[in-house]
């Protein structure tokens, strides 16, 4: 058996590699100053894994994902107030989003062909597995409401698409925030309060713009006053979330696209109910605004997270934050 | 807790137990685990970071040595270079196996599954690489392998177990600096090394991921470190991100609930 007896102390005992008294060889002599190592991170490299999605594919489906949803629920509410070209815009526009978000999701995978395998299991423990499920039950429906309506065919059927998908749709527009907000990114987790609500106002204003840019003024006032609703609840969640999270929250109040996107929202908006009521072209433009200001709120979330996720201090300072309150209280008890 | 890991498999729960203070650095573990396993090679740059050429845990490291210098006393002994106090911490991570383990509850194929032994491990043939264990992970330890397109991390050599053989990497380590065994008895074994090594004058040393009430519910792998987790790489205080998911499940049915009510709101009126 080999034995490596590191001390110097001149103890006759012979010890085991494992017991092994590390700091104990020599004698230390006194020194005046002693350095604390002050670090707080390893070599600065992030504690997290960087994240593998591409903002082009998961940034983007928030976007669609959000656009898809919230387009079926103004659709739905379109039609059972008798306002058919609203109705039948939203549902193309639905459509397509539904068709870029799925493209986004399995282009997305390390084994595209495998996607089918998210079907294998339900877990209520995974959003990915409950958003999949989601798309399941929308998908279908949101695809016979659009055709139903443009093809003029079995029209009961499409009412009662149209009506499970906008009620499908909330979810898909909202579940999105779960899936980013259950990782341990910092800023993606912290903001698990304020994102749902966010994406909710965000998915609504840019349903309202694609409701303004695709249909007559006569029917599109749903459109208008959803866009600026959604823009409302949108500021007011971020504007929350980015004073809430305090040190964590840098990457959002840094970020140029989330100032872009609510620039956007907000001018789309306004136009909307102002000049939009009037001028068909300067409500296509509002539309427009409102459609690129969502999209820029979803990729400048996406990236303050990254960015949060690839900097140790954001994983290492609420930890220790965390850890010193514990111990006062401990104390304190 | 509802579900109590270690009660169901009744002593049954196998681990690892790294004790960083008898580490010499050799990276023996790094080599076994890239050998047993079939890891492939993923870059072999100097990075200037010590001795430390591999960086961190990834879809192709599943076991790193992280190497620390500091100008800090180690214990009591005369480091003999100058008027300089210096240490040198070296560790071995590795993937923390934990009791509440994000990457598995986050897995929306099934295909991360908790083993026999308690471990938790990627079933290559069934993942998708959807990548969505990768940011659950609180300690940055499971990737995306770019050849594959799967996730990839340490398995506790799931494939060795079943043949009473330890892990690779516990095999092969010089020192026993990684101990492989019952959880419990690393458990016990733990304590004891730790108040050996505090009472040789290592004031600093502590116990990583040892308590089952931690933020993970204690990891299956853990470590006796002689600094602040973080000077390693390591989170201070890790907590599942799952614990939160019934708040946010609720945050996001006030919020789909929200969105039903203002657009149904908003078509109301005729005008």
């Amino acid at each position: 058996m080999s034995q490596t007896d590191v001390r110097m102390d001149g103890s006759a005992e012979t010890r085991a590699d494992r017991e092994a008294t590390p700091g104990s060889a020599g004698r230390r002599r006194e020194r005046l100053v002693t350095q604390r190592a002050q670090t707080d991170s390893y070599y600065g490299r992030p504690v997290l894994n960087e994240p593998t999605w591409k903002d082009h594919d998961i940034a983007a489906y928030l976007f669609l994902g959000g656009l898809a949803g919230a387009s079926s629920t103004l659709a739905a509410a379109a039609e059972l107030t008798g306002r058919p070209n609203l109705a039948r815009a939203s549902k193309v526009g639905a459509l397509g989003a539904l068709g870029g978000s799925l493209y986004c999701l399995i282009h997305d995978l390390g084994r595209p062909e495998r996607f089918l395998n998210m079907l294998r299991v339900f877990k209520v423990t995974s959003p990915m597995s409950v958003g999949t499920w989601i798309l399941t039950a929308y998908g279908p429906q949101a695809g016979a409401a659009a055709a139903t309506d443009v093809s003029g065919l079995f029209p009961g059927l499409g009412r009662a698409a149209t009506v499970g998908a906008g009620l499908a749709g909330t979810a898909l527009a909202t579940y999105t925030a779960a899936l980013i907000t259950d990782t341990a990114v910092p800023v993606w987790h912290e903001a698990y309060r304020e994102m749902p609500f966010l994406f909710a106002g965000s998915a609504a204003a840019s349903a309202g713009g694609l409701g303004m840019l695709a249909a007559p003024l006569a029917e599109a006032a749903p459109a208008r006053r959803a866009a600026l609703l959604g823009t409302a609840v949108e500021c007011v969640a971020a504007t929350r979330m980015e004073r809430r999270l305090g040190p964590v929250g840098e990457p959002l109040r840094r970020s140029r696209l989330l100032r872009l996107g609510e620039a956007l929202s907000l001018a789309g908006a306004l136009a909307g109910v102002t000049i939009g009521r009037r001028s068909r072209v300067a409500a296509m433009a509002a539309g427009a605004a409102l459609l690129a200001g969502s999209a820029c709120t979803r990729f400048g979330i996406f990236h303050a997270g990254m960015e949060s996720a690839d900097d140790p201090k954001y994983t290492v300072q609420p930890q220790r934050r965390r850890l010193a309150k514990a111990r006062a209280e401990r104390e304190l008890a | 807790m509802a579900f109590d890991l270690d009660e169901q498999l009744n002593g049954s729960r196998v681990g690892f137990f790294t004790d960083t203070s008898i580490c010499i650095g050799c990276k023996a573990c790094e080599v076994a685990c890239k050998e047993w396993n079939q890891v492939p090679e993923d870059g072999l740059d100097f990075t200037g970071m010590s001795y430390d050429n591999t960086v961190g845990l990834s879809a192709d490291t599943w076991r790193h040595v992280a190497f620390v210098e500091q100008r800090t006393p180690m214990g009591r002994q005369e480091p003999g270079v100058g008027d300089m106090d210096f240490r040198w911490l070296m560790s071995s991570d590795v993937c923390k196996h934990c009791t509440q383990a994000a990457c598995l509850d986050v897995c929306p194929t099934g295909s991360l599954f908790r083993t026999e032994y308690g471990t938790v491990v990627v079933q290559e043939d069934i993942c998708n690489g959807c990548g969505y264990c990768v940011p659950a992970c609180p300690f940055g330890v499971i990737g995306k392998r770019e050849t594959t397109g799967v996730a990839a991390k340490c398995t506790m050599c799931y494939d060795r177990l079943p043949a009473g053989e330890e892990p690779a990497c516990a095999k092969t380590c010089p020192t026993d600096s990684i101990q492989f065994g019952d959880l419990d008895e690393l458990r016990e074994r733990a304590d004891r090394r730790l108040r050996q090594v505090q009472e040789a004058g290592m004031t600093s040393a502590r116990l990583y991921g040892r308590d089952p009430d931690d933020g993970v519910g204690g990891m299956g792998a853990f470590f006796l470190l002689l600094d602040e987790p973080e000077v390693y790489g390591l989170p201070p205080d890790p907590v599942v991100t799952t614990r939160d998911l019934p708040s946010m499940w609720r945050h996001v049915g006030v919020a789909a609930a929200g969105l039903l009510a203002g657009i149904a709101a908003t078509a109301w009126r005729r005008r």
